[in-house]
């Protein structure tokens, strides 16, 4: 196949090196002007007055954690089945950048339940499995951390994240359902609040928001993968022969 | 060359003279498991109607720790003497030698806890229909809990701080169980029908006894490179 080649390091560290500064640079614009429409543009909510607001950072966040698993658990398989090296970087440098994501939907999302539920934490089902999601990438990343050699801990890592993708479905529903069972109506009445079909003032800057998020990851991620190829190859002939390292 | 069924039939045999003649192994997660138990009831007083609301849940989770427990040793004696590595060349497929294990894990460890479930149900004031599904609920949970631990129990094989980053790698993955297995135990004691909780449990371990002897073999294999 055409692309393979591009999986090599040595061809790869350059080009990512290219679409960094583009990547970012499209991401800086849209967070911009996603966050002008988002904060200063959008009416505020009849019911939840300006505190809903926090959906443009938390709902993005929210599916980027999921996605990222996505990411991380596909690139996994495909490292363990064709043990190509830049998969398994990849499944690396995911764990970091989709922890972050989580931990930014869980506080953003108990920022948000301190006006509307009145606390902090309340044990709604997507806050829930959302926190379940945190201890599976921390999880990950412990394991990776505690295996020296890097393959060996990149391959029994994407065997984690993989175990962990069949989970998060199982987890969600569990969750779901148990939520239904133990919590009073009070709370899952109120959240329908956020359910009924968003304005499109307010979809706008959500999706604008969506999108700069995945272009985020987009850079973080090739950020991330540069430093680890570095790491891995260093003792490599190309990586010693870099100008930019020469300085 | 015996047949799979004799040797699955015969590596299960070994495990168990093993672990019965060190029976500490065996009695070492019961202990924990009643201690872990009769230590909440000194935490949150001995208020008859508060225990029997909290006994599905304590008990649960004292039998998911006690497992998590007992994960350590599944693969690290035969790891540390060589014979692992000796099951991972054997002619027969690697994960019916880690059904097999599981299986004696499970025996050993599992097995126990839901035998000495109904002395401590009756510590925490649950009534016999209650216990009754806890006994069921436990009985198809446990096998879910072994199969799915060991995973990380294969994971985690020969690294440093095994012990404490096996709970961090499986504990997560062992919430829906929790859920489903405590959950049927309220529906009973508050008069629902725990069919549907125990149908649930029941359909995880069908898929736990599918696919984790995959992931644990090719995980053996990875720690034994």
């Amino acid at each position: 196949m055409w692309f393979t080649k591009y999986a090599a390091p040595v061809i790869f560290y350059p080009i990512a090196g290219k679409f960094i500064p583009w990547l970012g640079g499209i991401t800086l614009v849209l967070m911009l002007i996603g966050l002008y429409l988002g904060l200063f543009v959008a009416p505020t909510d009849y019911q939840q007055g300006e505190s809903y607001r926090i959906i443009f950072v938390h709902v993005p966040s929210a599916w980027m954690s999921m996605f990222i698993y996505m990411v991380m658990a596909i690139s996994g398989a495909i490292a363990l089945a064709w043990k190509t090296k830049l998969s398994e970087i990849l499944a690396s440098a995911c764990a970091p950048i989709g922890a972050s994501f989580t931990l930014i939907a869980l506080v953003s999302g108990s920022l948000w339940g301190k006006p509307m539920w009145g606390t902090y934490w309340a044990w709604d089902a997507r806050l829930t499995s959302e926190l379940i999601l945190l201890f599976l990438y921390i999880g990950f990343m412990a394991l990776e951390a505690s295996i020296d050699d890097p393959r060996r801990a990149s391959r029994a890592a994407a065997i984690l994240a993989l175990v962990g993708v069949i989970n998060i479905p199982i987890i969600h529903f569990s969750v779901e359902w148990w939520n239904t069972l133990h919590q009073p109506a009070s709370v899952s009445s109120i959240s329908k609040v956020g359910k009924p079909s968003i304005h499109p003032s307010m979809l706008a800057p959500l999706f604008i928001m969506f999108i700069a998020a995945k272009f985020y990851f987009a850079t973080a991620v090739l950020m991330r993968m540069r430093a680890i190829v570095l790491l891995r190859e260093r003792h490599s002939h190309w990586v010693t022969g870099l100008e930019e390292l020469k300085s | 060359m015996p047949d799979m069924l004799s040797v699955i039939a015969s590596l299960i045999k070994r495990d168990v003279t093993t672990a019965l003649r060190r029976s500490s192994d065996i009695l070492n997660p019961l202990v924990f498991f009643a201690i872990v138990v009769s230590l909440f009831p000194l935490g949150v007083g001995p208020e008859p109607n508060l225990l029997r609301t909290m006994a599905p849940g304590v008990l649960w989770v004292a039998a998911l720790l006690a497992t998590m427990l007992s994960l350590g040793r599944m693969f690290s004696s035969d790891y540390r003497n060589g014979s692992l590595e000796q099951m991972v060349i054997a002619p027969y497929p690697l994960t019916l030698l880690v059904i097999a294990r599981v299986s004696a894990h499970w025996l050993m460890t599992g097995l126990p806890l839901v035998i000495m479930t109904p002395l401590l149900s009756i510590q925490l004031q649950l009534d016999a229909a209650a216990t009754k599904t806890l006994l069921l609920s436990l009985l198809i949970g446990t096998p879910t809990l072994s199969f799915i631990g060991s995973v990380g129990a294969a994971l985690t094989l020969g690294l440093r701080g095994g012990g404490v980053l096996v709970s961090l790698l499986v504990l997560p993955l062992y919430t829906p169980i929790l859920i489903f297995g405590a959950g049927a135990v309220s529906a009973t004691a508050t008069g629902v029908s725990p069919d549907a909780h125990l149908s649930l449990l029941g359909a995880l371990l069908a898929l736990a006894i599918t696919f984790t002897p995959m992931a644990t073999a090719t995980a053996l294999r990875i720690s034994l490179d």
